[in-house]
């Protein structure tokens, strides 16, 4: 037991003493040469292919790694968890059938859903209302696995969230059916009670014409 | 009008050019501090600031705002109006005079030394001969040692007079890293002036004009390599930039200008480019042979053309060295304090003493 604590006594002080630095390394100029040499020749790389950009040549070849942000942006993986959309059919009203699983899955309970009784009997209900407080949100992803009707996704590639209120992190059902159409200083449409008919004439009266999302 | 009367115009007319020229190197070393170390990490660097005018009629201007802008040439203006637009603070703990005076000891000393910083070879002009220098002095290096080191004052007058202990603290740290330094540096240049033989820094410059054997300039750097390097390193501990910002570390290793706020932070910033600068103007006359153009004999030219390219010479060595200075300061990280004092007291003193009794043999021996 002894000799045991001894040789790992002996191994933990042979870890902690350094090695001696030779003369070359204790003058210290070789080492601040290597280092002027490694930062330099990057300058220059860089400044030569700044200069060239400028003049239309070696493009394909970047002088910097930064994305300029707002008029960038980072390409995004599509499996990236972004903020959510509500799909919808090809009549323009949300697959939603208001089953509650996704507000009832959400660990952070930022979801609202009013049903309403679909025309359809081959289909459950409607979502009168559907409502997402981003604020609230956790990012989890839950909604979207336990969906059974691929109703809500997170595939919008939109990180980018900021609002100047809890309101405008407010995500309403137009806004979740129709990503990016509501300007920040439009206040939220909370629980609007849309009945099937408006859904189908939504898009017509949306500021922006969106791409139709794949259903 | 008297000669008198001309003789103080030209001296004002050189003063302003040499205060112009270093004010705006200052200014102009805020933009590379920005964009060399974007370059060199791969960056973009600072390109957001900027501004246009309302008018029609200032469209093309505009045009240019934004190209300057897109350069980062906009940012020490940006700069330099918030510093104005700030506070000026001072603690309540504190000498409110002393505080304010701190600053302004710390730049002036800066910017006075320039005066015997000779920037250019005499000109004769209109049947008088100027040297382009503000004040030639006959002891130049001494009045510039002398001068730098009191610099010190208002590092140690601004840890004092901000009434807190942290400044303190730092304004003595600033202190003694300065004294440890400035021994160095004035031992290292023994050796030059021994080489010499003269304090006068237009005699050494022409010195340093001289080829041996046929091809080789007789610059400094090559007769005291040693007094040279330990200048440097010296020299660059005074300007309290890192490898040896001790004295400041503003984010984290608090300073002596803790309680500083707006234009007088400004100043002390001031004060560090201009001693760059400074560092870098003097490297060049002691060791790099000023506004020698090397290989090109004297009578090259006609004499005010001469004079001229000699200015751009000296303009393109101390350029070269501030952006050395700059690499520098991106490349290495900050010395830990007893690290500092080591390096100091055994390891530049002693290599200067010894780089001052080698050069006084070698002198004896050549001559």
């Amino acid at each position: 037991m002894s000799s045991l604590s001894e040789e790992l006594l002996h191994r933990i002080r042979q870890a902690h003493t350094r090695r001696k630095l030779t003369w070359w390394e204790r003058i210290y100029l070789p080492a601040i040469a290597q280092g002027l040499w490694v930062t330099s020749s990057h300058f220059w790389r860089n400044l030569g292919l700044h200069l060239a950009h400028r003049l239309g040549l070696f493009r394909h070849r970047p002088a910097s790694v930064t994305i300029q942000y707002p008029e960038q942006q980072r390409d995004t993986s599509p499996r990236l968890r972004t903020r959510h959309r509500l799909t919808r059919r090809e009549d323009g009203t949300p697959r939603c059938v208001g089953c509650m699983l996704c507000e009832t899955v959400c660990p952070a309970k930022c979801i609202y859903i009013t049903p309403g009784e679909h025309p359809d009997p081959n289909i459950e209900k409607f979502a009168k209302s559907f409502d997402l407080d981003l604020g609230k949100c956790v990012y989890c992803g839950y909604c979207v696995e336990v969906c059974p009707e691929d109703a809500i996704r997170m595939d919008t590639q939109r990180h980018d969230i900021s609002a100047f209120s809890r309101d405008g992190m407010w995500l309403d059902i137009v806004e979740l059916l129709y990503p990016g159409t509501r300007r920040h200083t439009d206040p939220p449409k909370k629980f609007i009670q849309l009945e099937l008919d408006e859904f189908r004439q939504l898009k017509s009266t949306l500021p922006t014409n969106q791409p139709t999302v794949p259903s | 009008m008297s000669a008198i009367a001309i003789d103080v115009a030209v001296k004002f007319v050189l003063a302003v050019i040499v205060v112009f020229a270093v004010l705006n190197l200052a200014g102009i070393q805020t933009w590379m501090e920005r964009k060399q170390s974007a370059v060199m990490q791969d960056r973009i660097g600072a390109n957001r600031a900027t501004f246009a005018l309302p008018w029609w009629w200032a469209a093309p201007i505009n045009v240019l705002l934004r190209k300057l802008g897109g350069l980062g040439l906009l940012h020490p203006l940006a700069d330099v109006i918030k510093l104005l637009t700030k506070e000026d603070f001072s603690p309540a703990s504190g000498n409110r005079t002393l505080h304010t005076l701190a600053p302004w000891i710390s730049v002036f000393f800066a910017l006075i030394v320039f005066a015997a910083i000779p920037f250019g070879d005499r000109i004769e002009l209109f049947g008088r001969t100027i040297e382009l220098q503000v004040a030639h002095l006959n002891a130049a290096l001494l009045y510039i040692l002398a001068l730098a080191s009191i610099g010190i004052y208002g590092v140690i007058i601004a840890g004092m007079a901000s009434g807190t202990n942290l400044s303190v603290i730092g304004g003595l740290r600033a202190a003694s890293q300065m004294l440890a330094y400035e021994i160095a540096l004035g031992v290292s240049l023994v050796g030059v002036v021994i080489w010499y033989g003269t304090l006068d820094l237009q005699e050494m410059i022409r010195r340093q004009g001289e080829l041996w054997w046929g091809w080789m300039p007789a610059w400094g750097v090559f007769v005291q390599p040693v007094g040279c390097l330990v200048f440097i390193t010296a020299a660059l501990a005074e300007t309290k930039r890192i490898p040896f910002d001790l004295p400041e570390g503003e984010p984290e290793i608090i300073g002596y200008f803790v309680e500083y706020s707006g234009m007088k932070f400004g100043l002390f910033f001031l004060t560090d480019f201009v001693e760059t600068t400074l560092v870098a103007a003097l490297t060049t006359v002691l060791f790099f042979g000023g506004w020698q153009i090397p290989w090109l004999p004297p009578d090259a030219f006609a004499q005010p053309i001469m004079a001229v390219l000699g200015v751009v010479a000296f303009t393109l060595k101390v350029s070269f060295f501030l952006w050395l200075f700059m690499t520098i300061r991106w490349t290495l990280p900050r010395f830990r304090y007893d690290q500092l004092m080591r390096l100091g007291w055994k390891g530049l003193f002693p290599v200067s003493l010894a780089n001052v009794g080698i050069t006084s043999l070698m002198r004896i021996l050549v001559h």
